[in-house]
């Protein structure tokens, strides 16, 4: 590849990736209600959108749903992770790894149908919980993944060194391994936040009266056509995860300087 | 030589149980769930449907009731031409999208892979960043820029290619776009392992050899990045045929993708054994053609 085809392919690239989503940003600044006539600049669409109290209480329960759901599956991730890393060839690992990387391919649909198929089976009124539950369901794998590719790169003489020198394989792990593990399992449970944040298919099949998503929200709004308030709030949405995405490259590249 | 399965102590089955148990709890019961009630009949009750067999009716009330197994709703599925039609549909569009998605993805992948090596991780990171931003909202901003008095269409117009709008929202066109630009970081990841994998030394051999630039990557670059491709477009592919968000938004009320028809047969016609077929279905289709690619690698 030559030296300007390389820049070419680049630049074309970033920019069909890039432009749409700088469009929107830019037009969530516009004064006029028609979306794609620029009416000169204002923060007026945000200062409806912070008046807007069925958007708040959806953006509340949004990111609840979020946290708690990334931190279960944080923890049930590395549980995982450490199974099919450490414990060798067990019986039912097959259907383990299947169950468990399954979900990150399947499409929406067919899990958010099921698992309301399950609620509805078993009389569980929908709503906060069945979310959070569907949405660790949703994130374990994508969480998994990323856990278990730092654990595959630890150096296990240092545990097998705090085991000689007394220390129950359980301490060691936690002592010595853990705290390596750190950037990775910070990076699981922001990956699986803003799986959760995002979600709009599985949230809709599994959430009931009183407990609608953001993303669930935003939809029924789009539906009925653009808005210059669904710009804004899509331009705090993107702030919001580019922070955290910024965030998490931050502490990896101060890792990698260490 | 094949291990044997171990039996692990209990301190390891503790730790192992907690998320095999959520998966089965919240995964593999409910797919079995699915496939249960695509066996039942609809009916107007709630839930609406009536079960066909219950373990709670003892084994003779089961076997009498396997006799009369209920294909209804898949007799249904392959009657109504909506779900045909909806399958093509799926497929030819998600294909479609697949192909020209790699098409894009390859020269990006390739660019970032023969960048400074410092560079590379800045690059792949941005190329991929936008995936982890919000599905919805990417989805959005393409009904700004292709609907009739959108930005596309005003700029063409502006420049006077055109005199009036080109309809391309609510068409499968507009599908086309939505699915290429929503999926594009997932086929360019793996493209981009694949190529970045690849040792430099050969490419230098087959030139030495006297194979000229094109030469070399018909027959070493891009033969050793099959891998890479195939990932890539399997990752967009599967997903891209249940797709529910992009046909909704971007298609126009004929586009019948198979992730729309089932949201309608589950939401507004409430015929829940006829949804639960039709996700049978989608994932028999889906996993049909991975096993075949891993049977061929193997």
């Amino acid at each position: 590849m030559t030296m300007f085809a390389r820049r070419a392919a680049l630049l074309a690239g970033f920019l069909f990736l890039y432009a749409p989503i700088a469009l929107l940003v830019v037009y969530s600044f516009n004064a006029s209600r028609l979306v794609t006539v620029w009416g000169g600049f204002s923060t007026r669409w945000y200062g409806a959108l912070l008046a807007n109290e069925q958007m708040l209480a959806s953006a509340a329960t949004s990111l609840k749903v979020a946290a708690l759901s990334a931190a279960l599956s944080t923890v049930l991730a590395l549980m995982a992770a450490v199974a099919l890393e450490r414990f060798g060839r067990f019986g039912g690992r097959t259907l383990f790894v299947g169950a468990l990387f399954a979900p990150i391919v399947m499409p929406e649909i067919v899990l958010g149908l099921s698992l309301l198929l399950v609620f509805v089976a078993l009389d569980l009124p929908r709503g906060f919980w069945t979310v959070v539950a569907a949405h660790t369901t949703f994130s374990l794998g994508f969480a998994t993944v990323a856990i278990r590719a730092r654990l595959a790169t630890l150096d296990r003489s240092l545990e097998e060194a705090a085991q000689d020198l007394g220390a129950t394989p359980l301490a060691a792990f936690a002592h010595v391994a853990v705290p390596q593990l750190l950037p990775a399992i910070a990076g699981a449970y922001a990956m699986a936040f803003i799986l959760s944040l995002d979600d709009l298919v599985i949230a809709s099949f599994t959430s009931g009266p009183g407990s609608t998503t953001l993303p669930m929200r935003i939809y029924s709004q789009v539906r009925l056509g653009v808005s210059p308030e669904i710009n804004a709030a899509s331009t705090l949405l993107l702030a919001f995860g580019s922070l955290a995405l910024g965030a998490l490259a931050f502490v990896s590249w101060r890792r990698g300087e260490k | 030589m094949v291990e044997r399965a171990r039996r692990l102590g209990a301190g390891r089955r503790a730790i192992l149980a907690a998320p095999y148990l959520w998966l089965v709890a919240f995964f593999l019961v409910p797919l079995a769930l699915v496939f249960k009630i695509s066996l039942s009949r609809s009916a107007i009750a709630q839930p609406p449907y009536v079960p066909t067999f219950d373990f709670g009716e003892g084994l003779s009330a089961i076997l009498d009731k396997a006799r009369t197994f209920g294909l209804d709703a898949y007799r249904g599925l392959f009657a109504d031409p909506l779900y045909f039609e909806a399958y093509l549909t799926s497929l030819a569009l998600a294909g479609l999208a697949t192909a020209i998605a790699v098409a894009i993805a390859y020269p990006i992948a390739l660019a970032i892979a023969r960048s400074d090596k410092r560079l590379r991780p800045v690059l792949i990171g941005l190329a991929v960043a936008p995936f982890w931003t919000s599905f919805l909202i990417r989805v959005y901003a393409w009904i700004m820029i292709l609907k009739d008095e959108g930005l596309f269409n005003r700029a063409l117009m502006a420049l006077g290619i055109i005199d009036a709008p080109l309809p391309i929202l609510a068409t499968n066109a507009a599908v086309t776009i939505g699915m290429v630009y929503s999926y594009l970081p997932f086929v360019v990841l793996p493209i981009y392992a694949a190529l970045e994998a690849q040792d430099e030394s050969l490419r230098e051999a087959a030139a030495d050899l006297g194979a000229a630039p094109l030469a070399t990557f018909l027959t070493v670059t891009l033969p050793l990045s099959a891998t890479g491709v195939v990932a890539g477009a399997l990752l967009m592919f599967i997903p891209a045929v249940g797709e529910f968000v992009i046909p909704d938004l971007l298609g126009g009320s004929d586009t019948m993708m198979i992730g729309r028809v089932m949201w309608n047969d589950f939401f507004e016609n409430r015929d829940w054994p006829a949804a639960s077929a039709g996700a049978i279905v989608l994932i028999a289709l889906l996993v049909g053609p991975i096993v075949w690619i891993e049977r061929r690698r193997t």
